[in-house]
């Protein structure tokens, strides 16, 4: 018999799973559970999105794209960025069209990240930061952010974090698990630090479309940052989008011409279907946006005010779609909290820990769902801690 | 205040309470603007969108293309006014095109949507002709996709 723990390389074996999977193997047993879980869009891609990709395919459009993806899409990816964020990207050479925002975060900690390189976290975050970091050699360093800051990574907790190997600061704003978000107040003492360095910034921006009351801001906006920035996005998120994995990555082309050789080796180009839809979503879907940022930020508002009469503090999230309240005074983790009201009213939230070992007293609740659902789901909750009080 | 509208042509059900939590407003005020505009005509009414096939009701929906002769001074006011105040008479628009009036009907049977066609709305003395279509299958109506059931199909990966 093949030994398989020789067989596999000790890197991967050496990839910590998934600290939470007992939780979701435990979620998709139950039957029907009442869930507030999902990481994704309760929306249909609009159908004049779906219906480019339909209509690609029956023009016969099911060839390999260049590699870095049409000229085409890379153009209307560099017009709305201009236009949404005031981004300046030549479609030419620092725009990659990518297999969904994590393989543009994939190939940035790739190209940037060596063995002994340090890569600066802010958690709770996104959980795929940490283990892209370990394959590539690097070492993660974590910044607990806090629920008193809102869940913004300050200064202060950026230069005590910054050593001299210190190569890359992961920039997970708007935030998924917390719905935090990064103003250009709060951007700017950051840039400050990293200006006059040779640090680069990885800025996962996969919600900067949904944000609620302010708009994003991207900090390779700031003055000397474009430089340092690799920006990792997608149609996810914003386009309801989830299943077609189709995103993209900007860098200056110092960078993302490195970005491409990898990208070109391990996946070609990302699929020809999905970049016509996504070319539709780029030129004609800004209204498909408001429309479902609205109907989120209404949810947003509705949700943050229940939690808070059914006594859960909730700081108010103002970005992607996600509350993060704490659920401490219960005297259990995290994890007991979710499984008991999974047990017993049948109701699925996602423990904190999930997102890094600091998320632990708090939970992660999606409203990418009905207000309908939302309800039902909130008045077990509050049986659930009433029982529990 | 298009949106409290919007909210409530989707969801006719959401209270007042959490209207005013999803647009940012206080419920008495909210309180106030529905029962203004329902003062003011603005909302007529609220149903429940049914799906009778799905039922033992017997039902049958027909659209009636009427061609009409306009009155002096009225226009089609008046003979639309005849055709309205029928009950069976779901819906009645006006217009452009080929023909003048657009009936929607709804009877038990399609015997009955005939009978009603030939011997109500046919013989009045402004209609110079009708053809009468009847509904085969309802797809989608008020925005509404007829028989899908909510299930949510979204895998549950950890995202």
């Amino acid at each position: 018999m093949i030994d398989y723990t020789k067989l596999v390389a000790s890197t991967a074996r050496e990839i910590k799973p998934s600290g939470i999977r007992k939780f979701f193997d435990l979620l998709n047993e139950m039957k029907d559970v009442i869930s507030l879980t999902v990481g994704q869009p309760d929306f249909e891609t609009p159908w004049h999105i779906r219906e480019a990709g339909i209509e690609s395919l029956e023009k016969g459009k099911t060839y390999y794209t260049s590699n870095s993806g049409t000229i085409e899409l890379r153009e209307a990816i560099s017009d709305y960025l201009d236009r949404r964020f005031t981004l300046k990207y030549d479609p030419q050479k620092e725009i990659i069209v990518t297999v969904g925002g994590s393989e543009a975060i994939d190939i940035a900690i790739r190209t940037l990240v060596g063995p002994g390189d340090e890569v600066i976290i802010p958690m709770p975050a996104f959980v795929c930061y940490e283990p892209l970091v370990e394959l590539a050699g690097g070492k993660p360093v974590i910044i607990n952010t806090k629920e008193e800051n809102n869940f913004k990574l300050t200064p202060e907790e950026l230069k005590a974090a910054i050593t001299p190997k210190t190569k890359l600061l992961v920039l997970p704003y708007p935030n998924n698990p917390t719905g935090a978000i990064m103003t250009r107040e709060d951007l700017e003492p950051i840039a400050e630090i990293l200006r006059g360095t040779d640090i680069a910034v990885l800025s996962d921006e996969i919600y900067s479309e949904l944000t609620y009351g302010r708009k994003h801001v991207s900090i390779a906006t700031l003055d000397g940052m474009h430089e340092r920035t690799v920006l990792a996005s997608g149609f996810s998120k914003a386009y309801a989008m989830t299943g077609w994995r189709i995103g993209y990555v900007c860098a200056p082309r110092e960078i993302a011409e490195h970005m491409l050789k990898i990208h070109q080796f391990a996946i070609m180009c990302a699929p020809t279907t999905c970049q016509y839809a996504a070319l539709e979503a780029m030129v004609a879907g800004d209204e498909d946006i408001e429309y479902m940022k609205g109907e989120y930020d209404r949810r947003r508002r509705f949700i943050v005010k229940s939690l808070r009469e059914i006594g859960l503090g909730c700081f108010e999230p103002e970005g992607a779609f996600y509350v993060f309240p704490n659920i401490s005074g219960y005297g259990m983790t995290s994890e007991e909290f979710a499984e008991k009201l999974i047990y017993e009213k049948g109701v699925a939230i996602v423990p904190g820990t999930a997102f890094g070992a600091c998320g632990e007293g708090n939970a992660r609740i999606s409203y990418a769902y009905s207000v309908k659902h939302i309800t039902r789901a909130l008045e077990l909750m509050d049986e659930f801690l009433r029982d529990h009080r | 205040m298009t949106k409290l509208l919007k909210l409530l042509e989707e969801d006719g059900r959401l209270t007042p309470d959490q209207l005013a939590v999803m647009l940012g407003k206080e419920t008495g005020d909210i309180k106030k603007m529905i029962d203004e505009y329902e003062r003011e005509g603005v909302i007529l009414g609220y149903q429940a969108m049914v799906d009778w096939d799905k039922t033992d009701r017997e039902c049958v929906n027909a659209l009636i293309e009427l061609k009409v002769t306009p009155q002096r001074d009225r226009g089609f006011d008046r003979v639309a006014e005849k055709i309205y105040n029928y009950p069976e008479v779901r819906s009645l628009y006006l217009m452009s095109g080929g023909f003048d009036l657009a009936v929607m009907i709804e009877g038990k049977t399609m015997k009955e949507v005939a009978l009603f066609v030939a011997q109500k709305i046919a013989p009045m003395d402004a209609i110079v002709s009708t053809a009468t279509h009847f509904v085969l299958c309802k797809y989608k109506d008020k925005g509404i996709i007829y028989g899908t059931k909510e299930v949510d199909e979204r895998g549950n990966s950890p995202v």
